[in-house]
């Protein structure tokens, strides 16, 4: 195995110019994140709202520009790519959004929206693209014959099931699914995280999960880092980190999950943060394992 | 489900919640809540799981009677501390709304008023329901943040809801709703849109205002963890009608139900890198329901009769109820 994503101190800031109200301020929303992803791996990175993990995710994609760092995704050195070059780079890179109900335009029918990367990179004929577009389909479980049906006919796992296949389009080698199960019913959930397994293994896809649902990533994740306030506070195997969290964020978010079996015990861990160095650089604590301690 | 003979609090039974509309000629009737049975003893907890779409909001809704037209309350009784709500006026149901019964929405930030200060928004409900003069009021509403562990209440009081976290917001919510001294709670996803260190925060401070104000607690949650968590008691809501009711313990380790048992198989926890155990198809749409029971076509166990007719609750143990032909005995 090879790694096929390196990302390395990655930064972004937002600002916010000032106004009469207000002074400018700066936010470092990811503040100097570095990790590896190898190929074919599932990479989770997990943590609450405003830790940085969905702007990474969109950093890494240039959906969003980075402020410093470095991509480096297989041979190409991505921030540094001309809009013409990260054009042709996002072939190989695609995202899946959290909400199946605002990431896909309500006034085009599935197929086009399945097709439009196909379009826009000028892939084939126009039966060719047709005919992708039914085993795009057929892959990610829908019923081709729905290809005319409009988002809003679909339920909402169907949904994410059509962002899933405009992302599988161009036969990416990386996925990046920012929260893709959060917005569905739980019964639901268990099947798109299934399809995701089946496609991985099926396509050799290089999946990275962002998600809060510590659950799920201890069921799909091979590798995971726990992000707080912009930062990786945590990295190693999921079960390395799941059965021995070094950091005590890390403790107190695994203890705080709600567990469904009413006969477990288990204490309740609090994180303070102002008793917690949170400039520490990332140290070994395991094989492979590393935390901000 | 069953009938308990100690004074309840809340006795709701064959509650009907019907919403009617007209699209393209054609009058449509969805029963959102169709024939729902569940009550609540003093201080007990109990817990409303089912997923988008099953009527547990409705329910809610429908207790309080805040179902807006087309929705209409078409059957049932609501007794609640002696009286049936549903025979209630407005100019009496607004006394025991806010007051005797109070409520918990998802989002903090659409249940609070953007205008007001989290301490006139608190004081507001002690003043309209006559229970305290403003400057009492205001003066109340800082204790009533003290006790939800809002740091430095006093300055908190003067915050629009804007200026607190998400959390804190759905502390000082559930300051309203507990500042008249309510003998029941509505939560409804109370921590749903909230981080899971701060859920786990909020879940322990209901916890903790339930035993200081002997509240009765109506947890409605899609999450089996929060109701392990919390609830005495839980009711499982499919398609309008509850499946299965029971002790918690009961229920989350002796499902009955196939749907209650599909929910819990579901979950992602044994064997990383498995296939996780997903229910097959979707969430009905409650217009289209079938004639028979309305899990049948997603589930494994169905036989002939699923199809014909939903079943009646059977009970398995005097407190614990299901509705599904696998435990009726045939002939």
């Amino acid at each position: 195995m090879m790694a096929l994503v390196e990302v390395r101190e990655l930064v972004k800031q937002f600002s916010r110019r000032p106004t009469p109200f207000s002074r400018l301020s700066i936010v470092r929303a990811v503040d100097g994140v570095s990790f590896v992803v190898e190929e074919g791996e599932t990479f989770g990175l997990v943590g609450e709202s405003g830790s940085g993990k969905t702007t990474t995710g969109r950093c890494m994609l240039r959906l969003i520009e980075p402020t410093s760092g470095q991509f480096l995704f297989g041979s190409r050195d991505v921030f540094t790519l001309t809009s013409a070059d990260m054009r042709a780079a996002r072939r190989d890179m695609q995202m899946v959004f959290q909400d199946p109900y605002a990431s896909l335009n309500p006034r085009m029918r599935a197929g086009a929206i399945v097709e439009e990367g196909l379009i826009i990179h000028r892939v084939g004929t126009k039966q060719d693209r047709q005919d992708r577009v039914r085993e795009l389909f057929a892959l990610v479980g829908l019923d081709p014959h729905q290809l005319e049906r409009y988002p809003h006919e679909f339920s909402g796992g169907q949904r994410q099931r059509i962002g899933l296949a405009r992302a599988l389009a161009l036969r990416p080698s990386l996925i990046v699914a920012d929260e893709p199960v959060s917005a569905l019913d739980v019964s639901i959930q268990a099947q798109i995280i299934n399809l995701f397994m089946d496609l991985q293994q099926a396509l050799e896809l290089t999946l990275i999960f962002i998600a809060h649902d510590l659950r799920l990533v201890r069921h799909l994740c091979t590798r995971v880092a726990v992000m707080y306030r912009g930062r990786i506070v945590e990295m190693g195997r999921t079960d390395d980190v799941f059965r021995e969290p070094a950091h005590p964020y890390t403790r107190a978010l695994l203890s705080a999950v709600p567990d469904p079996d009413p006969a477990s015990q288990q204490p309740r861990v609090t994180f303070d943060p102002t008793t917690s160095d949170l400039q520490a650089p990332l140290r070994e604590v395991g094989p492979g394992h590393t935390a901000a301690i | 489900m069953s009938t308990v003979p100690s004074p309840l609090l809340l006795d709701v039974r064959g509650l009907t919640t019907e919403f009617v509309s007209a699209r393209e000629g054609a009058v449509r009737v969805v029963r959102a809540v169709d024939g729902v049975s569940l009550h609540l003893a003093r201080g007990e907890t109990l817990g409303l799981v089912g997923e988008s779409g099953c009527g547990k909001s409705v329910t809610a809704l429908s207790i309080i009677r805040l179902v807006q037209p087309p929705g209409r309350i078409t059957a049932g009784a609501i007794i609640f501390e002696g009286r049936d709500l549903t025979a209630l006026g407005e100019t009496e149901m607004q006394r025991v709304r806010g007051a005797r019964i109070g409520f918990v929405f998802q989002e903090p930030m659409t249940a609070l008023n953007p205008v007001f200060t989290i301490g006139d928004q608190i004081a507001e409900s002690l003043v309209v329901h006559g229970l305290a003069a403003r400057g009492p009021a205001r003066a109340r509403a800082v204790e009533l943040l003290e006790a939800v562990r809002i740091p430095e209440p006093g300055k908190r009081a003067g915050d629009y809801p804007h200026q607190l976290s998400g959390g804190m917001r759905q502390r000082a919510l559930i300051a309203a709703a507990i500042s008249c001294r309510p003998s029941l709670l509505i939560a409804d996803e109370p921590t749903t849109a909230l981080d899971v260190t701060i859920q786990a925060e909020i879940l322990d401070l209901l916890r903790e205002m339930r035993a200081q104000f002997g509240l009765a607690l109506l947890l409605i949650t899609h999450d089996l963890g929060v109701v392990a968590h919390l609830a005495d008691r839980v009711a499982v809501m499919y398609a309008g009608r509850i499946v299965e009711e029971g002790p918690t313990a009961a229920v989350l380790s002796k499902p009955a139900h196939p749907y209650t048992r599909g929910l819990l198989a579901s979950l992602p926890g044994a064997a990383p890198g498995t296939r996780l155990k997903a229910i097959p198809g979707s969430v009905p749409d409650l217009s289209e329901l079938p004639a028979g029971c309305a899990f049948s076509p997603r589930c494994a166990d169905r036989e002939q009769r699923c199809d014909v007719c939903p079943p009646e609750p059977t009970s398995l143990t005097p407190d614990h109820a299901v509705r599904c032909y696998l435990h009726v005995k045939v002939g």
